[in-house]
């Protein structure tokens, strides 16, 4: 039987409760929201917390809004609220696209979008997909909150630029129009981790390539943003060259490793394949937004 | 610390430790083992339970966090002696064998066809797959699914023609 250590359990009522819960045992806590990372962690006491501070009720961060030309997602939003909302769908297919082979319903029921990048484990899939948005993680602590770009979000394997006594509240996702996305991942079996997977988003500015951002997972740490992709695209027509250009950009900037779900090599190759693929979606999708909704 | 749950419409309070899971809760501290207990890592479903109506594994889910919530387990679907059409459903299409993954099965039935009366067979599929059963391949644990889909849409018509 597999029981996590001993610990305290705090349920907050308010995000100000949660804050100064967090503020005051520091280090010690951890915010728990859908559990199923964490939780198998501390079983395996791969994370050993003292506190955990139980945000399930903190209903206010359990929303997704259009405002300000932005796409405001709380961070208690659950995986399944996601995956069935038409607004997200028809701004970001590519979540969709995510969501679809994130784990399986359950988990969906209970896992949180805030807990996903929380988290930051290398191959988790809506890191990639945030990233591939160039979304802004909205961080609040005792002093104020702050937003802070995907790019400096995720500072490494499990790290994240959430200090001790802060929480991320809000993922802000930028809309902008004539934009397309698409997420494709490769797993072994239904619900599983990905063995490699590539977001791309981006929009089309006469016939050009703009905003682009591309994310790729469980292909090491520094896959997360394809920056070396990314630059190569931007600005550029999209043509199969290109895309061919890209996906070994792809392959040349990650650094998989060898583990149960496939050899290093094989891993590259895919990062690559999968990025064009991603990539050729995402600007069929830009050109044609209304067989991107019926699609998604 | 000391918890109420609402399991199967009736509230229990029990002093417990924080790291006490929902699923020990259940199986040792009300004595309701028809919640199996399998996996321990929220891969293979056999906990399933319901929470305020949708499914979720209890292996991953902390005691502590049930409260507040209605929790509903297979004890809980039939209605007296008058079995829950999805457990019908189970029996008319033979969909067990050694009966492992059974009570997570029925009560992901039970939610899919609450939320949605009449689904295909793809959207069962989808609704059980996270949830592993070793003997039957699935084919009659969607069948079972869909018998009660049928009945109940059956029993919804009568009612409607009797009015």
């Amino acid at each position: 039987m597999q029981v996590p250590a001993s610990f305290e359990y705090q349920r907050a009522q308010s995000v100000e409760e949660a804050l100064e819960l967090l503020g005051r045992f520091g280090e010690e806590a951890r915010v728990l929201a859908g559990g199923h990372s964490l939780l198998p962690m501390m079983k395996l006491r791969l994370a050993g917390p003292e506190v955990l501070v139980d945000i399930n009720d903190l209903t206010e961060l359990d929303h997704i809004d259009e405002t300000g030309g932005e796409l405001r997602v709380g961070a208690l939003t659950r995986h399944r609220t996601l995956l069935e909302s038409p607004l997200v769908g028809r701004h970001f297919p590519i979540i969709h696209d995510a969501e679809r082979v994130i784990a399986d319903p359950p988990v969906r029921n209970r896992g949180t979008i805030g807990g996903s990048l929380c988290q930051a484990d290398p191959s988790e899939d809506l890191s990639a997909v945030c990233a591939a948005l160039h979304a802004v993680a909205v961080i609040r602590g005792a002093d104020g909150e702050r937003g802070v770009a995907m790019a400096d979000f995720h500072r490494g394997p499990y790290e994240t630029a959430v200090g001790a006594g802060e929480m991320l509240t809000e993922v802000r996702f930028p809309v902008r129009p004539g934009s397309g996305s698409a997420y494709e991942k490769l797993e072994r079996k239904a619900g599983d981790w990905a063995v490699a997977a590539a977001g791309v988003a981006l929009c089309l500015e006469d016939g050009r390539m703009t905003h682009v951002g591309v994310g790729l997972a469980a292909v090491g740490a520094g896959g997360l943003h394809a920056e070396a992709v990314q630059e190569l695209l931007e600005g550029r027509e999209p043509s199969p060259e290109l895309f061919e250009e890209a996906g070994r950009v792809a392959s040349a900037s990650c650094s998989p490793v060898t583990d149960s779900r496939g050899p290093a090599d094989y891993k590259r190759h895919l990062a690559g394949e999968l990025t064009k693929r991603a990539l050729r979606r995402a600007v069929a999708r830009a050109a044609a937004p209304a067989a991107a909704v019926k699609e998604g | 610390m000391r918890i109420t749950v609402n399991v199967n419409g009736e509230d229990h309070t029990r002093e417990v430790e924080a790291r006490h899971l929902l699923v020990r809760f259940l199986r040792d501290d009300l004595e309701l083992t028809g919640t199996h207990w399998g996996c321990d890592t929220s891969n293979c479903g056999t906990c399933v339970v319901l929470m305020d109506g949708e499914p979720v594994k209890s292996c991953t889910v902390l005691a502590a966090m049930a409260e507040g919530h209605e929790t509903r387990t297979v004890e809980g679907l039939a209605d007296g002696d008058r079995l829950d059409p999805v457990q019908q459903g189970f029996i008319e299409e033979h969909g067990l064998q050694c009966g492992f993954c059974t009570p997570g099965m029925m009560l992901s039935g039970r939610a899919l066809l609450d939320r949605n009366p009449d689904p295909s067979e793809d959207e069962v599929r989808e609704a059980i797959s996270g949830q592993l059963c070793r003997c039957t391949g699935y084919l009659n644990i969607v069948k079972a699914i869909r018998w009660a889909a049928a009945h109940e849409s059956a029993g919804r018509e009568e009612a409607g023609s009797q009015a």
